[in-house]
């Protein structure tokens, strides 16, 4: 049956109404979540993912302690329930691992790991609900999850997938379309601009690459506004509450864009 | 940098963007889907001048209609029935109210039929139409949810009305005017008409519109029947699977009902002209059985072999005399959906039972209807992807695609397949194989074996013609090369002087004036000849055939191939070998000016060609020279000439005179067959340059007669030595009731007797059918008869009765192959049998089993038949393209015969072309089929035409859309001109 829907219509709507260019609804939840340093459930549209962060901490195993930094490790569990056919996946599941690690590669040189030697940060991601854009979605809860729990980042790290309907690029695909299109996901720090993943699975076309890929990098910018304001309502409940106890009144901090990170903590 | 936003949705908005439903996959998985949308307010309504609504406008807000029930602007709103059903009604250009196209009703369209989308897509292009697509699903007004209990159907109606109530005020609403476009819904659906005069909305039926339209007579002529006044409301799609087709009978039953005489096994044979009809030869009946109709050929396909049931008397009826085409037919059928959907099988009924109902001729023959099938015979098949049944054409759409594949034989069924790469394999020829064929799907499913090349290039069509009819064109393998002498192109006679094992019992023939006789640029020279006068006045002739099997031994990897290949195709600009290129053009070639080992037959005839008696022997040749048919016409008629090679050609000549003239005294046919030869521009290009008729010389007759000759005394020798296991050659009479057609068109039309009592009869009486007014008429009454015919067979002379061995065409009691061996298998063995017959060498014991030896023959036949037809097909390919180039510089026209007569159109024959093709009519035509004529409309009243005809036919290659199949279309020029009917 999903061979029978338009990817992209005559009049330039996919098939879930939205226009090329549009990306999903984008819900950002960065309450607190049981145990963890930080934590961040994330929708992209109906894809729903939970990221948890717990560290740093001591490495439990003296193979992965390193003198000089902190070791980044990351386990994803997709549900069982986050398809559409309920699929039972095991814990060394290929796919599983391979999207564990390039998550992982993402985000090693972003974390200042060098700052906590001796040490381990562990990244549960846990997969609710998929509907494409499942490593998008995972890196920026997990951009968002680390935030929270207060590790000092070189930067936010913005993912988006970008495909090809035949001339016609598009973001932030959701399964339907990523069964039909080549796609790419990438992963831009904004402030700088620079690229720390840029992935794909299928074919593509080397002319149609270069325009894709600089539009998942603009479409990143759009995503890391987003994922700021999600983090400074958070923080500004969080100063409320603080200011409310202890300080009777006071400023509540300044809109200054150009920040470093561990100013928002 | 392009605009990228963030597209909000409310959460509370859950309800109406989210969407969850079950659907079962192929493999009967059920999957929950949950899907959602985004809802916004830029949805443009595309009526000028809207306040609210930017961008592009299409719906002008005061349109020049005229129409007695709405004389003020409006526009139309029509729902999916009415694009489903009169999709030609809405593509007339008189139909030219402004309408909105709701996206509800395009989805629907596409999902119920592709090939009417991709016509609707087409339309909503198409300049002239004032079409607006109002995408509804997406704009927050007008979006709905399915409510309980409601199908989809009802669902889509109501969005259709909501859209129209919302258009009405949305207009009303955003225009100051007092007198505002009106919204008419269009639809089929008396219960959506009497729900929207509900909501306050106008709807009328498609025929009550079109009858206020001024030129309602015009487009009321478009209305489809079906839809008359009222249909059903379209059923939801899907639903379950019914049967299309009778199940077979089990197998018991049917090996039960052959045994009993009740039921009859047989090879299934298609209509080519006909897709709904089909033919099963059977031993109990002279006439094949017809099967007609889908159900009743129940999932046979060409070359099953199937078990009938033949129907009572009473209900025997007579082959159909239309046309009907597969592709016209069935265009609007949808891949996707294994042909379970009623309404669109109830149209097809209507046209296929219209189709099958109209045969006008009274000569009824046994009818049946197929129960059971005892084997498959599904092979590969060379086929082209038929684009309107592609989902997405495209390039980068990696999704799976069920689509249609339309063989080029047309006597198979479309094969419905599943592929990713649909796209890309658009406009190329692709080899498909059936799987199978469930009685719930319209169409055989099949899948994508590999990709040829692009259609119409040499190279894919040239592979698709050696697979299509089976030839195995691949190199020759190392077990198969080791077979050759090792000295490879070295290797040459050893000196008699050393003797050695070569020259055991040879006859050294080197001296003796011999030269061989072909086809100018033949390489393959498996015969040479010599005559001289011997003292007593007789005339010793030799035929020299090359001694394949001093080379080719029994049982060696070689021989099994060269045994399965069975001969040597050959098409226009290439060669498919049966031996290794080394012995065929080379070692075993009679080359000239060389020593070549030969299989001699020499004779000594009496001066009027009696043969005194006859000899055989393995000898040792060197031809003196090798001419081709032309020069050695020249030399013989050369006067000036009088050497010793000049005087063997014309003694040859007299001879073959002689033996030319006694054969027909004993009643041998002269037939004809359309030949037509390719000139290429170069041996490289191989580009047609043009298309001639082949040409007889004296002396093509001159080396078939001494051929013959060779045949008939080699197939006597070895049946006298081998009666239980010669290889023979016969032709069967033709049964009378192959002639009775011919026989009465001659007797109507030309008012001309064909007797068909023995050959010689036969002979005779084609000599008298001539038309002095037209000389090609002889020609033409020969290769209908040729028709008629049975083809000749190989056979082993033990598996049949003595009194069959007869060859009808020649006139000759017995007959074998022996004269070119290096590109027919039976010859090989002929020569192994007449080699152990004058005791050079031993039988091999295969050749001794009678089962071994009916086993080959089997396959020689098969191999032999479909070489031939493989040829024939390579030259109708160039043939075509020769046309094509000629038809890009002008028109080609040509003249034609006509040959038969449909109730639709003509079957004719263009003799300089060699090419038969179908005049169609697409308007009724007059047909009286007891007299072969059809009365055609001309300018000054009817002009009939019937059988025998001279017509003159216009010539066009055309390209089918759909198949990317050169189609060679004909069209009538004179007596009529038919390019408007």
């Amino acid at each position: 049956m999903s061979s029978r829907v338009e990817i992209l219509n005559e009049g330039g709507y996919r098939s879930d109404g939205r226009k090329q260019y549009e990306l999903r609804d984008m819900a950002v939840d960065l309450s607190q979540q049981g145990a963890a340093d930080g934590s961040a459930t994330l929708s992209h549209g109906l894809t729903q993912v939970q990221a948890s962060v717990f560290g740093p901490r001591e490495a439990k195993l003296r193979s992965q302690t390193f003198y000089d930094r902190a070791t980044i490790n990351v386990e994803l569990s997709i549900a069982s329930f986050s398809t559409g056919e309920r699929r039972k996946r095991s814990r060394n599941d290929k796919r599983t691992l391979e999207l564990a690690a390039a998550i992982k590669s993402t985000f090693e040189p972003v974390v200042q790991t060098n700052l906590y030697p001796r040490t381990q940060i562990d990244i549960y991601i846990q997969v609710i609900q998929q509907d494409g854009g499942l490593l998008q979605a995972c890196i920026n809860a997990t951009t968002l999850a680390l935030a929270c729990a207060g590790i000092p980042l070189l930067d936010f790290v913005c993912a988006v997938t970008g495909g090809v309907h035949s001339t016609s690029s598009m973001l932030d695909l959701t399964t339907l379309e990523e069964n039909d299109l080549p796609y790419v996901t990438v992963a831009t720090m904004p402030s700088s601009g620079k690229v720390t993943l840029a992935t794909m699975e299928t074919r593509l076309h080397v002319d149609r690459f270069e325009e894709i890929f600089r539009l998942a990098c603009d479409a990143g910018q759009v995503i890391h506004k987003e994922m700021r304001a999600a983090l400074r309502t958070r923080t500004a409940v969080l100063l409320a509450a603080v200011q409310s106890t202890t300080v009777p009144s006071g400023d509540a901090g300044g809109d200054k864009d150009d920040e470093p990170m561990y100013e928002y903590r | 940098m392009v605009d990228i936003t963030i597209r909000k949705r409310p959460r509370i908005e859950a309800v109406v963007t989210q969407r969850k439903f079950f659907k079962k996959t192929a493999k009967g998985k059920v999957i929950k889907v949950l899907r959602e949308r985004y809802l916004r307010d830029d949805v443009g309504c595309g009526v000028e001048d809207c306040t609210e609504c930017s961008g592009h406008k299409t719906l002008p807000l005061a349109p020049r209609v005229n129409h007695s029930t709405f004389s003020g602007a409006h526009f139309l709103l029509p729902d999916t029935n009415v694009f489903l059903s009169q999709m030609d009604l809405i593509e007339s250009d008189l139909f030219n109210t402004p309408m909105i196209l709701l996206q509800t009703v395009i989805e629907e369209v596409r999902h119920r039929s592709l090939p009417l989308y991709n016509r609707l897509k087409a339309l909503m292009k198409a300049d002239g139409k004032r079409i607006w697509v109002f995408y509804n699903e997406y704009r927050s007004e007008t979006a709905i949810v399915r409510e309980e209990n409601e199908t989809p159907n009802d669902r889509n109606d109501r969005g259709i009305r909501k859209a129209s109530s919302w258009y009405g005020s949305h207009i009303a609403a955003t225009h100051r005017q007092s007198s505002v476009p009106q919204i008419v819904l269009l639809t089929e659906d008396v219960a959506n008409r009497t729900k929207a005069k509900q909501d306050g909305i106008k709807a009328h039926s498609v025929k009550q519109y079109v009858e206020g339209m001024p030129e309602s007579a015009k487009l009321l002529d478009l209305l489809a029947a079906v839809g008359s006044e009222e249909i059903a409301p379209t059923r939801a799609a899907g639903g379950a699977h019914q049967s299309l087709y009778p199940d077979y009978l089990p197998p018991s039953t049917l090996a039960a009902g052959i045994k009993s005489g009740h039921l009859h096994q047989g090879h299934f044979s298609a209509n080519q002209y006909n897709y709904l009809e089909g033919t099963v030869n059977v031993p109990a009946f002279s006439k094949p059985i017809l099967l007609v109709g889908r159900e009743n050929m129940n999932r046979s396909v060409q070359g099953d072999v199937i078990v009938v049931e033949v129907f009572d008397e009473k209900e025997w009826r007579a082959p159909a005399d239309e046309v009907v085409d597969q592709e016209a037919n069935l265009k609007n059928d949808d891949a996707e959906d294994s042909g379970s959907d009623d309404e669109e099988d109830q149209i097809l009924a209507v046209s296929e039972s219209k189709a099958i109902q109209t045969s006008a001729s009274n000569e009824r023959q046994p009818t049946g209807r197929v129960v059971g099938i005892i084997k498959r015979n599904w092979r590969t098949y060379v086929c082209h992807i038929d684009s309107t049944s592609l989902t997405s054409s495209n390039s980068t759409s990696l999704s799976v695609q069920t689509v249609f594949a339309t063989p080029v034989s047309r006597l198979l069924p479309r094969i419905r397949l599943r592929t990713r790469q649909a796209p890309t394999l658009v406009g190329q020829k692709i080899l498909v194989t059936i799987d199978r064929w469930e009685n719930t799907s319209r169409y055989p499913e099949g899948h994508f074996v590999r990709a040829l090349g692009k259609a119409e290039s040499k190279e894919a069509e040239q592979e698709s013609l050696l697979l299509e009819y089976e030839v195995a064109y691949r190199p020759f393998g190392k077990a198969i090369l080791d077979c050759l002498p090792v000295e490879g192109d070295k290797w040459a006679v050893p000196p008699k002087e050393l003797g050695g094992p070569v020259w055991r019992d040879r006859e050294d023939l080197r001296d003796m004036i011999i030269c061989s006789i072909d086809p100018p640029g033949c390489q393959d020279i498996d015969d040479a000849l010599h005559a001289r006068k011997l003292p007593n006045g007789n005339i010793e002739a030799g035929v020299h055939i090359a001694d394949v099997s001093n080379f080719v031994h029994p049982d060696t990897p070689m021989d099994h191939e060269a045994a399965a290949r069975g001969t040597t195709v050959y098409l226009v600009d290439n060669r498919i070998d049966m031996l290794p290129h080394l012995l065929g053009t080379n070692l075993c070639s009679l080359r000239p000016y060389v020593e070549r080992l030969a299989f001699s037959a020499i004779w000594e005839l009496s001066p009027e060609g009696d043969i005194v008696n006859v000899r055989f022997c393995k000898s040792v040749i060197a031809s003196k020279a090798a001419f081709t048919y032309e020069e050695a016409q020249t030399r013989k008629d050369d006067p000036k000439l009088d050497d010793e090679l000049t005087q063997s050609i014309r003694l040859l000549n007299t001879l073959a005179l002689k033996l030319k003239q006694k054969r027909m005294e004993a009643g041998a046919l002269n037939l004809a067959s359309p030949e037509v030869k390719i000139h290429l521009d170069s041996s490289e290009s191989s580009d047609p340059i043009d298309v001639e008729q082949k040409e007889q010389r004296e002396t093509n007759s001159l080396v078939e007669e001494f051929m013959l000759l060779a045949n008939i005394s080699v197939a006597r020798k070895i049946q006298e030595s081998f009666p239980g296991t010669a290889v023979l050659r016969r032709h069967l009479p033709p049964p009378r009731t192959n002639f009775e057609k011919l026989q009465d068109i001659l007797k109507k039309r030309k008012g001309l007797n064909l007797d068909v009592s023995s050959s010689g009869a036969l002979a005779a009486s084609l000599d008298l059918c001539q038309d002095p007014t037209n000389p090609a008429f002889n020609t033409l009454v020969r290769i209908m008869a040729t028709r008629c015919m049975l083809s000749a067979e190989y056979f082993c002379s033990g598996s049949v009765a003595r009194d069959t061995f007869g060859h009808y065409g020649l006139a000759s009691d017995i007959y074998t192959h022996f004269t070119s061996p290096i590109r027919r298998y039976a010859d090989v063995l002929a020569h192994r049998q007449l080699s152990a017959a004058i005791g050079y060498s031993p039988l091999h014991p295969v050749l001794h089993s009678k089962q071994h030896v009916e086993r080959i023959l089997d396959v020689v036949n098969r191999r032999h038949r479909m070489g031939q037809m493989a040829g024939r097909a390579s030259v109708e390919f160039y043939v075509g393209l020769a046309l094509k180039g000629r038809s890009e510089k002008t028109t080609v026209r040509e003249e034609a015969f006509v040959i038969r007569t449909f109730r639709n159109g003509l079957g004719v024959f263009v003799s300089s072309l060699g090419l038969e093709g179908l005049v169609m009519f697409k308007r009724d035509i007059k047909f009286d089929a007891d007299n072969y004529t059809i009365s055609v409309p001309g300018p000054n009243g009817e002009v009939e035409v019937s059988v025998f005809d001279k017509v003159v036919v216009n010539i066009a290659v055309e390209k089918d859309r759909n198949t990317q199949r050169g189609k060679v279309k004909m069209t009538l020029v004179e007596p009529v001109d038919s390019s408007g009917m």
